[in-house]
């Protein structure tokens, strides 16, 4: 891994000093394809050196608007990366075929430095709110995403890995950063703990997979699928098997699917509120696209294996989740129950990915490359409900980490009661993002149900589809409540006067907090304009979807 | 301004407009002083209210199909399109909705916030316009859907005593009905779709003449959305929301409730029931012409127990809702016509006794009947006023009661005899309760402050008196309303017949008969005959055949 990273950041400093012009790399990688990774983890560690050197640099909001400029310029380097591998053909792989550059990563990229960007802005506002701030959170957060862009541009189920652990070791360290919370540092230990039990679950599933099918590139491992000549069938059926049972379990973990989601309401309760917000919309959407591209990409041709277990996944964390979130009384804690109906909603998602295989014409014939798999519009609907989600949750913990009272310990929903009075424009950002979580129409929370609804019934799962609704609305009670709560109670007795006057007397610096109030702002309007709006994006949404496609 | 809309006629996007005035008042409200708000969502509704006028004047009596048609994309990858369009059923809908909302604002007054009390109104309006006016089927679903969220507001924030278990039962009980709509909604144009080959489409016109669905899946498909309008209408035993939500509500809620909401539920039988699964409609009628009666007998049994003069308002809207059900049920040209008429005609009635019954409350801050008395003495003028209301929602012949309830049992006593006679117990029991519950409140000594009690103001006495000439009006000479709702009835059934088995194919024009499911109907085929005949001259013959009623 230290060889890995020590060679490219040699190579970034030669692509810079070459002014990043793709032509004149030499190596014989398209350096260029790399931009949008390469901004991140460079930006990560360039934040890190010059504000450890300049001290001047750590002091008001410096470190958190140098993060956010980092995800926009990676974003926007994006669109120059696409325009390039759209010319050369719509898909690259670089790096001895470990890295692909196609619309769909690009896509969940861009989805990646949104929920980084929405993140470094709430944090702004809420390191500053709780005089904690320290330039580790933005490194932290944007190494974490750099691990997300390889994640999901992993074509090499190694790289695949490296991706989710660098991804994942940079949230455990978030979860703790907190200085005057235990249960921050018991949130970080939990996640960390089980964490590593799950990596090492996925890590011996791609051991498993190497034995299987002696490949561990994703092209590799379907060319074996395809003709099992070569190896013993006996072996390859079995050990296939389980191979794609533990990385199906490291993958559930890192998107809290039922039965592997027993850390979520911890975790999300004792986790700093923008750290949840990144942990719930960039954690889970790189894990998400990752899993779909392994499992369409590299397990396609054992849909018939992996799709039932799926289903049963969706099924139980829309039942378990939308029922255990009715019992509680955290904010965070409901919030992290949502989040695991969310994660039902998309596994019904990657479920509907590819049904088509295994009832239409494809059944048993080739399921060669170049075939397609999938259907277009299927991916679609899975690659919206991703953006769409981001642009919720970060909003929503956006506003949490606003309201955090005291140690951002008060998010009972008592601690919440009589918000709407105090603070009428917050208490309206969040009773938006909330509605539409619960897919209200005309917001975007609709139309991301309603795709992944449409791709169900396509695919004939009208009962998962149907059940899918169902938990939905068990889940709107949850919402409700913190509605209620805020609109329709008076202030809670709890809250005394001493309290409001401590919260007065916080010398908060009101361009932190004005950023915080931009993020949040900037997802409400997205969430409303998308939603009435649902075909804004289209033509980008299309390309990537496209990319899944024609794998 | 009206000059302006005559000369730009043909390129005039006027259903777009009806929605979009309200929205944009209620963007326009949130920047408004508070002290304003009451003008700025009065002239919204106004300006609304008078574009449906002129659609009313616009509207060509002839033609049974869509006009004033218009089309945006919105979601072209999903078929999904902003498309509007008014027939016959849906105009007097539209124009009720236009009356109502101006009447409710100048009625009553917010208790607080007006500015959001305000808004929540405007949004209300934008729904229920949207949902009558939509052609496509998703789009009726969203504007069913989102007139949920500010009327859960109105309840919660406004209402009286338990308003927050009344709004949220109200907002839970609508939505999970409607969430397995939506499943049916997406399996239906896949379906039809795949049926096809063509593209994939929520038009709704488009979607009732080609598709194909049938047998369990039609079945399945509409039971789906039959127990989203069961609730909303609400049938028995699906009611339990009702009475909790009108009682708790502020007089403005309970107003649009009962006259424009209530009405979403029939409106759905008729245009999304009947219109695209008229076997699974005719194959369950006695279940559904069951619940409506036992809704009629019911909804009257308990009115007449009530304590409380709203609560005793809301059971009767429960009766007068089963009676609308039994017409739609009743399958000819009296039944649906007259149910039609009749939903304009209880939201007018039931609209009216809600603003009374809110000025009674804001009085004498009570609406138990044993605490009023005598109310007569102290205000002459609102007893007038009550009686001719109470009259109309009894069914008076001369008022705008009777000619739709007339029509319904006439349609139903052909086709659905003895459901028919059932039925009119209810009329018997509705003349019980109102009259007695007159008779407690407006008779008898006056009291201690029941002596004092205020009158009518002449603001509120104006507000009212639109509804009083309505009430007048629609009674003696309902010839103009029947003339514009029969052409788009007559489309409907010939549709019907058209899309109907083969046994229904040899059927006479105008009259769906119900073959083969009981005795009892092909019985009433040669009634049917007899009130065709009865039918091509009542246009003329209404008002006089009512006279003769009443001798």
């Amino acid at each position: 891994m230290s060889t890995l990273l020590v060679q490219s950041e040699a190579e970034i400093l030669e692509a810079l000093a070459q002014g990043a012009v793709p032509e004149e790399v030499s190596s014989g990688y398209d350096w260029f394809l790399l931009m949008p990774f390469l901004i991140l983890a460079v930006g990560a560690i360039l934040l890190l050196t010059f504000t450890s050197l300049f001290r001047v640099l750590q002091t008001r909001n410096v470190p958190a608007v140098i993060t956010a400029v980092t995800a926009a310029s990676s974003f926007a380097s994006l669109f120059f990366v696409w325009r390039r591998v759209d010319n050369l053909g719509g898909a690259e792989l670089i790096l001895s075929g470990s890295f692909q550059v196609d619309a769909f990563t690009l896509f969940v990229t861009g989805v990646l430095c949104a929920a980084v960007f929405f993140a470094a802005l709430s944090l702004a506002a809420y390191t500053s709110e709780q005089h904690i701030a320290m330039v580790e959170w933005y490194v932290l957060l944007l190494i974490s995403a750099a691990g997300g862009v390889l994640l999901v541009s992993a074509q090499d189920l190694i790289l695949l890995f490296i991706g989710l652990e660098v991804l994942s070791i940079a949230v455990y360290v978030l979860a703790a950063m907190h200085p005057r919370r235990e249960t921050s540092r018991e949130a970080s230990f939990k996640y960390f703990i089980l964490g590593g039990l799950a990596s090492a679950i996925f890590l011996y599933g791609i051991a498993l997979t190497y034995g299987a099918t002696g490949s561990l590139s994703l092209a590799g491992i379907a060319e074996a699928g395809v003709n099992p000549a070569g190896l013993s069938p006996q072996v390859n059926a079995s050990m296939i098997l389980v191979a794609m049972g533990l990385l199906l379990a490291g993958f559930a973990f890192k998107v809290s699917a039922v039965p592997f989601h027993f850390w979520a309401p911890d975790v999300y309760e004792g986790s700093p509120t923008p750290v949840v917000a990144y942990m719930a919309s960039g954690v889970k959407v790189a894990a998400f696209a990752a899993m779909a591209r392994v499992f369409i990409a590299g397990f396609g041709n054992y849909v018939a294996d992996w799709q039932p277990v799926l289903a049963g996944l969706a099924i139980a964390s829309l039942i378990i989740g939308s029922l255990l979130a009715l019992g509680q009384s955290n904010v965070k804690r409901m919030l992290a129950y949502s989040s695991i109906v969310h994660a039902g909603f998309l596994l019904l998602s990657v479920h509907s990915l590819a049904f088509k295989a295994v009832n239409g014409s494809k059944t048993d014939t080739s399921l060669d490359r170049g075939s397609s798999l999938t259907d277009f519009s299927d991916v679609r609907s899975f690659l919206f409900y991703l953006a769409a989600y981001t642009v919720m949750v970060s909003g929503t913990f956006g506003v949490l980490s606003l309201l955090a009272k005291g140690d951002d310990g008060m998010h009972s929903l008592a601690d919440y009661q009589g918000i709407a009075k105090q603070k009428p424009f917050l208490a309206g950002l969040l009773a938006v993002l909330l509605f539409a979580q619960s897919g209200v129409p005309f917001t975007v929370g609709f139309w991301s149900k309603f795709q992944v609804i449409w791709s169900a019934a396509r695919n004939e799962s009208y009962l998962l589809a149907g059940l899918a609704m169902l938990a939905a609305v068990v889940a709107a009670v949850l919402y409700l409540r913190v509605v209620v709560s805020m609109y329709l109670k008076g202030p809670a007795e709890t809250v005394s006067i001493t309290e409001r006057h401590a919260e007065k007397k916080r010398n908060v610096s009101s361009s932190a907090r004005a950023m915080g109030l931009t993020a949040v702002t900037l997802s409400v309007a997205a969430t409303i304009v998308w939603g009435v709006a649902p075909n804004l994006g289209d033509s980008i949404l299309d390309a990537a979807a496209q990319a899944l496609t024609i794998l | 301004m009206s000059f302006s809309l005559f000369a730009a006629q043909a390129s005039f996007p006027l259903l777009p407009l009806l929605i979009a005035i309200p929205v944009l008042a209620a963007i326009v409200l949130l920047a408004t002083p508070a002290k304003y708000t009451k003008y700025v969502a009065l002239f919204g509704a106004l300006a609304s209210g008078a574009l449906s006028f002129y659609m009313l004047v616009q509207f060509d009596p002839a033609m049974g199909t869509m006009q004033f048609e218009e089309s945006y994309e919105l979601l072209p990858a999903l078929g999904l399109s902003w498309s509007f369009g008014v027939d016959g059923i849906s105009l007097f809908l539209v124009v009720l909705t236009g009356i109502l909302f101006p009447i409710t604002l100048v009625a009553t007054k917010p208790s607080h916030d007006p500015k959001s009390y305000h808004m929540f109104i405007m949004l209300l309006m934008t729904g229920a316009m949207g949902a009558f006016l939509s052609k496509d089927l998703l789009l009726f679903f969203l504007f069913f859907e989102i007139v949920l969220v500010p009327m859960y507001f109105l309840i919660g924030g406004w209402g009286h005593g338990d308003r927050v278990y009344a709004a949220m039962k109200f907002f839970l009980y609508t939505m999970a009905a409607s969430a397995l709509m939506l499943v049916g909604i997406v399996s239906l144009a896949v379906l039809a779709q795949e049926d096809t080959g063509e593209k994939i489409t929520f038009d709704v016109v488009e979607l009732a003449e080609n598709h194909n669905v049938s047998g369990t899946a039609a079945t399945l498909i509409f039971l789906s959305f039959a127990l989203a309008f069961m609730v909303k209408v609400p049938v028995f035993p699906v009611h339990t929301w009702l009475p909790n939500a009108h009682t708790e509500a502020p007089t403005a809620g309970s107003v649009i409730l009962a006259g424009v909401m209530l009405k979403l539920g029939t409106y759905g039988f008729l245009r999304f029931g009947l219109y695209l699964f008229p076997n699974a409609m005719r194959d369950l009628a006695p279940i559904f012409l069951t619940l409506g009666v036992a809704g009629i007998v019911y909804g009257a049994a308990v009115a007449t127990m009530q304590r409380d003069l709203k609560r005793l308002v809301a059971y009767s809207s429960v009766a007068h809702m089963g009676f609308i059900v039994l017409g739609i049920f009743a399958f000819n040209s009296q039944g649906l016509q007259g149910s039609v008429l009749q939903m304009v005609n209880h939201g007018i009635s039931t609209g009216a006794l809600f603003i009374l019954v809110g000025w009674i409350y804001e009085r004498r801050h009570t609406r138990q009947i044993s605490q009023l008395g005598g109310l007569q003495k102290s205000a002459p003028v609102m007893a007038a006023i009550f009686t001719l209301v109470m009259l109309s929602s009894v069914g008076l012949p001369g008022l705008n009661g009777f000619p739709g309830e007339f029509l319904i049992l006439l349609g139903g006593f052909s086709s659905a005899r003895w459901w028919t006679v059932i039925a009119v117990t209810g009329v018997i029991l509705a003349a019980l309760y109102l009259l007695w519950a007159y008779q407690r409140v407006f008779h008898g000594p006056a009291e201690g402050e029941n002596a004092e009690m205020e009158d009518v103001k002449p603001t509120e006495f104006l507000a009212i008196a639109p509804l009083l000439v309505l009430i007048v009006f629609m009674g003696v000479y309902p010839k103009p309303v029947l003339d514009r709702i029969e052409p788009s009835v007559d489309v409907l059934i010939d549709h019907v017949e058209n899309k109907s088995d083969g046994d229904f194919k040899e059927s006479e024009p105008k009259q769906l008969e119900r073959v083969g499911t009981s005795g009892l109907i092909d019985a009433a085929e040669k009634a049917h005959k007899k009130h065709k005949e009865e039918k091509e001259s009542h246009g003329s013959g209404d008002s006089e055949s009512s006279e003769g009623e009443h001798s």
